[in-house]
């Protein structure tokens, strides 16, 4: 299989999407940007890859049905639950050793006491790590660092109290190990990994569809996967660590993006953790025009999750508590800092804060609505997309004052993948050089493991409200 | 603005920092051999500000005043130097002093939404008036107020007024609302200039004015003027020989301040022409800090002030990705010599009312809207920008009007990006290099359908693991 690769750097996370020579979406991969770009690009495009070939798969698995296997998509689910743990248990191995040279080189804090805690807890973490993933139980995040850290802080509370431990003194190994091996890229053999998915799993099927299974495993595992083209976008694009002719503004991304999956878009308004973009396009999906907002981070994801922080909430409780409000409060700023100040004297007036809440919500898309005006307003089709779109107040508001003001008439789209739609556009235009003879490939240099940390960071936060 | 100070590196003949931005360590250095008419201008700059510093012992009479609608000529027959703040701020901004100075200001009670020319002005006089050559500036013996179309030049000299003690003298020029001068308008600011300005010109240098010394000021003047427009037109030229823009700015310094109707400054614009007209010859773009551009993938026309505070890292944006702007009307502020504009010795004070009433502040802006519409076409340009600057509530207000309303006329998509003048506080790298690239990209899909290019040449860098 040829494919095009398009990678979209964002703040928080990083999207890959690969599609075929003719345009269509083969595979798409997502992981948090941590504190290394490349190396989540190059995971981004890894997992990218990986989701390709569980298409090839889930198609091969088809023939299957009938022969004595059962339900087949069940057993596609089985698969890629134990092909993850097979992941789990790599890192897991990874995170090990690396805690272990945390502590072997820290002097006295790594004592006899806490080695051996360390052991105990590791221990408990293999033993629990297939249940997290073959059990059904469903995970809050699919990122390494989440979930090995949730099982570590579980195992180490429970291991500090059986011990008469204090806590702290077996979390600190961890918050230094962890950045080292989320940042440490590793080569996956996929073929591998997925043949030990499959032995784990393989156990209860008849012996002839396991004979199958395992064949179709070995071809889809060994499927050359050929990346052909590659273009990039993102935020904090000094940073990107991609060949300069390969990278793409991610307002051209996003516009096209969003038309591709909506073919007649002509507004696309993405609201990302650190921007926001009014954005309209023709009827290719190339941009024509487009306006965002000034260098303060006001009005967008961030100030959401910084409401979010000021009031003990998770974001994602942000959008359903605000749905529940049934009376109009007025937030009149913006401006991260200021709104913080307002929010707490509504409280202390006595204001409910679901209240409150969708009075924030208002003042954010009231923003965006300004700056859609300022981009040309909004004609036929609007495309809601960036973090933002998957908060139901935000999304419902939206549709509130597009109605006002340009009229019933207009279709809003939101997109449950409206996350990739950036590195969906950069995908396109990788198709767009690879048809005009100067495709680019993203090449990552697997570093050496010490020498894999920098920390480059984003250089534009704002100063007043940052 | 041609006060962009451009010191060859220490140990290295053959480079410049080409402008000293406020972050010394990251300004760009790019090897250029200077040009003759840039070492002229640098003496003639040196000159004017030792002049400056003896002006009390030398006798001479120090009057304050601002660019758009500046009456040099007059101020040269009677012999005064002139100071304009404006240009004390725009260079406190390159030189990384603005920063300091606006915050003076502000702690002195002055709101963050007041222009900050206006505070970075302030700012210097209270940290003791030290000019851009390190040398202390007189106090004015008159503020000579042209008001030419914004009304924060009134304000500031009232401010000025209070901390100088000092007579100000009020040239009120009729805004031209409906896009043209009038005879009684022209009338009106004449009369002003015989009961007002010269009078009051006369008493303080005790000489009276003598009308052949202001008509050969005025000669020299038309000479200059000449030379200018050659040089602005040669950016028709493909490639074209002058960046109009963040060079262009190098080029207005001595017209736009003390200069005008100067021999020196006959001197430099004939030099620059001769430049200009050799680069012409050989194909050769302008120096820029990416080095000279001949290579000029997109031509651009600018409208709005540049961010002082970043002027290289703003200026690098656009030769990294072959942008050259072709023509600005920023640089036009202190005079429209390219739409027929010039001085006339025969008609002194009729042409001064004329300079003042046509000069860019003054044009409302259905008219602004025409003269970038002509420049986008006259210059082929293939995009415009609007640099809309937080300070200047005058010229920022309308610009996003101004922007639909080109596209519309001229088809020729705008890009919008947001800094400001001298306050380093409003200069967001990333966002407005997002924006720029965005919008280049942008004219590079349109051009080529659907198909956005992104490199001149292909490059396949490597292979997949
Ligand atoms: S407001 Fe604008 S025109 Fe007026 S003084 Fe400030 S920068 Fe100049």
């Amino acid at each position: 299989m040829r494919v095009c690769v398009g990678v979209d750097l964002g703040s928080t996370t990083t999207k890959a999407i690969l599609i075929d020579e003719d345009g269509q979406i083969v595979g798409k991969g997502i992981t948090n940007s941590r504190s290394n770009y490349e190396v989540a690009s190059a995971v981004a495009r890894d997992e990218a890859v990986t989701s390709a070939r569980f298409n090839l798969l889930a198609r091969k698995l088809e023939a299957l049905k009938g022969e004595g296997s059962g339900d087949i998509h069940a057993l596609d689910a089985k698969l890629r639950a134990a092909f993850r743990l097979e992941l789990y248990l790599d890192e897991l191995a990874a995170l090990r050793l690396r805690v272990t040279e945390v502590v072997a080189a820290s002097g006295p804090r790594g004592s006899a006491q806490v080695k051996d805690a360390l052991v105990a807890i590791f221990d408990r973490m293999l033993g629990d790590a297939p249940a997290l993933f073959l059990e059904g139980d469903a995970r809050k995040s699919d990122f390494f660092r989440d979930i090995a850290g949730a099982a570590f802080m579980h195992a180490a509370e429970k291991l500090a109290g059986e011990r008469g431990m204090r806590f702290e003194e077996l979390t600190w190994p961890f918050d230094r190990a962890i950045l080292d091996v989320e940042t440490e890229l590793r080569e996956l053999d996929f073929a591998a990994t997925l043949g030990r998915a499959a032995r784990r799993i393989g156990g209860g099927l008849p012996e002839g569809a396991k004979k199958r299974l395992f064949d179709i495993v070995d071809s889809v595992g060994t499927e050359p996967i050929d990346e052909i083209a590659f273009s990039g976008t993102g935020y904090g694009r000094q940073t990107l660590p991609f060949p300069k002719a390969a990278v793409r503004s991610e307002i051209l991304c996003h516009g096209r993006g969003a038309h591709r999956y909506f073919p007649g878009t002509r507004t696309v308004l993405d609201i990302g953790g650190q921007d926001t973009k009014a954005i309209q396009v023709d009827d290719k999906g190339v941009v024509t025009t487009f306006q965002m907002n000034d260098r303060c981070a006001a009005g967008c994801g961030r100030y959401l999750g910084y409401i979010a922080d000021e009031l003990n909430l998770g974001l994602h409780e942000l959008g359903p508590l605000a749905l529940k409000s049934c009376k109009n409060v007025r937030i009149n700023s913006t401006c991260t800092v200021f709104a913080g100040a307002e929010l707490r004297e509504r409280l202390s007036l006595g204001e409910e804060r679901e209240d409150i809440l969708a009075g924030l919500h208002k003042a954010i898309m009231l923003r965006a609505m300004s700056l859609l005006a300022r981009s040309g307003g909004v004609k036929s089709e609007l495309t809601f997309t960036g973090g933002v779109c998957k908060n139901e107040m935000a999304t419902k508001v939206l549709r509130e004052l597009v109605d006002e003001n340009y009229g019933n008439e207009i279709t809003l789209n939101v997109h449950p993948d409206s996350i990739f739609m950036g590195a969906l556009g950069a995908a396109l235009f990788a198709l767009d050089d690879l048809r005009a003879g100067k495709a680019n490939l993203l090449v990552v240099k697997r570093p050496d493991k010490k020498a894999m940390t920098s920390f480059a960071q984003p250089d534009d936060a704002c100063a007043s409200c940052a | 603005m041609s006060l962009v100070n451009i010191t060859p590196k220490k140990g290295d003949g053959k480079s410049i920092k080409a402008g000293a931005g406020p972050s010394e360590g990251s300004a760009i250095t790019v090897p250029v051999t200077k040009d003759a008419s840039q070492q002229r201008q640098k003496r003639m700059i040196a000159n004017h500000f030792d002049k400056l510093s003896t002006a009390k012992e030398d006798g001479k009479k120090v009057a304050y005043t601002f660019v758009p609608g500046n009456l040099t000529e007059l101020m040269g027959a009677f012999e005064m130097l002139p100071v304009l703040p404006e240009i004390n701020a725009l260079q406190s901004g390159m030189r990384g002093k603005s920063g300091a100075y606006i915050s003076e200001a502000e702690r002195g009670g002055h709101s963050e939404d007041v222009c900050s020319y206006v505070k970075c002005d302030i700012g210097m006089l209270r940290s003791g008036n030290v000019g851009p050559t390190g040398k202390t500036l007189p106090s004015p013996d008159l503020l000579l107020l042209s008001y030419t179309g914004c009304f924060t030049f009134m304000k500031w000299f009232e401010l000025l007024k209070a901390e100088y003690n000092c007579p100000v003298v009020m040239l009120h020029v009729p805004y031209q609302a409906d896009g043209i001068i009038t005879p009684e308008m022209r009338q009106y600011v004449i009369d002003q200039l015989k009961s007002d300005v010269i009078p009051q010109m006369e008493q303080i240098t005790g000489k009276k004015l003598n009308l052949d010394k202001l008509a050969e000021q005025l000669a020299r003047s038309r000479r200059a003027e000449d030379a200018l427009v050659k040089v602005w037109e040669s950016a028709k030229n493909r490639p074209s020989p002058i960046d109009g823009y963040f060079g262009g700015v190098y080029y207005i310094g001595p017209i736009f301040s003390a200069f005008r109707g100067s021999e020196d400054a006959v001197a430099y614009y004939e030099e620059l022409l001769a430049e200009v007209n050799d680069r012409i010859k050989t194909g050769e773009g302008p120096m820029t800090p990416a080095g000279v551009m001949s290579n000029q993938k997109y031509r651009l026309v600018v409208e709005g002030p540049p961010s002082w505070t970043h002027f290289n890292e703003f200026w690098n944006m656009f030769s990294n990705e072959g942008a050259i702007a072709v023509a600005s009307t920023y640089t036009r502020v202190g005079g429209l010599y390219d739409q027929g504009f010039r001085h006339d010795p025969q008609d002194p004070l009729g042409t001064l009312a004329d300079y003042c009433l046509g000069c860019y502040t003054n044009r409302s802006l259905p008219s602004r809207i025409d003269l970038l519409e002509k420049y986008i076409k006259s210059y082929s340009a293939d995009g415009f920008l609007i640099n809309s600057v937080k300070s200047c509530n005058s010229f920022s207000a309308g610009q996003l009007m101004i922007l639909r309303e080109l596209e519309k006329r001229t088809g020729v998509p705008g890009a919008f990006v947001e800094s400001d003048l001298v306050d380093p506080r409003y200069f967001g790298k990333a966002n407005i290099e997002n924006r720029l690239q965005s919008y280049l990209q942008m004219l590079e899909a349109r051009r080529n359908g659907n198909i956005a290019a992104s490199g001149s040449s292909p490059v396949v860098i490597g292979s997949a693991p």
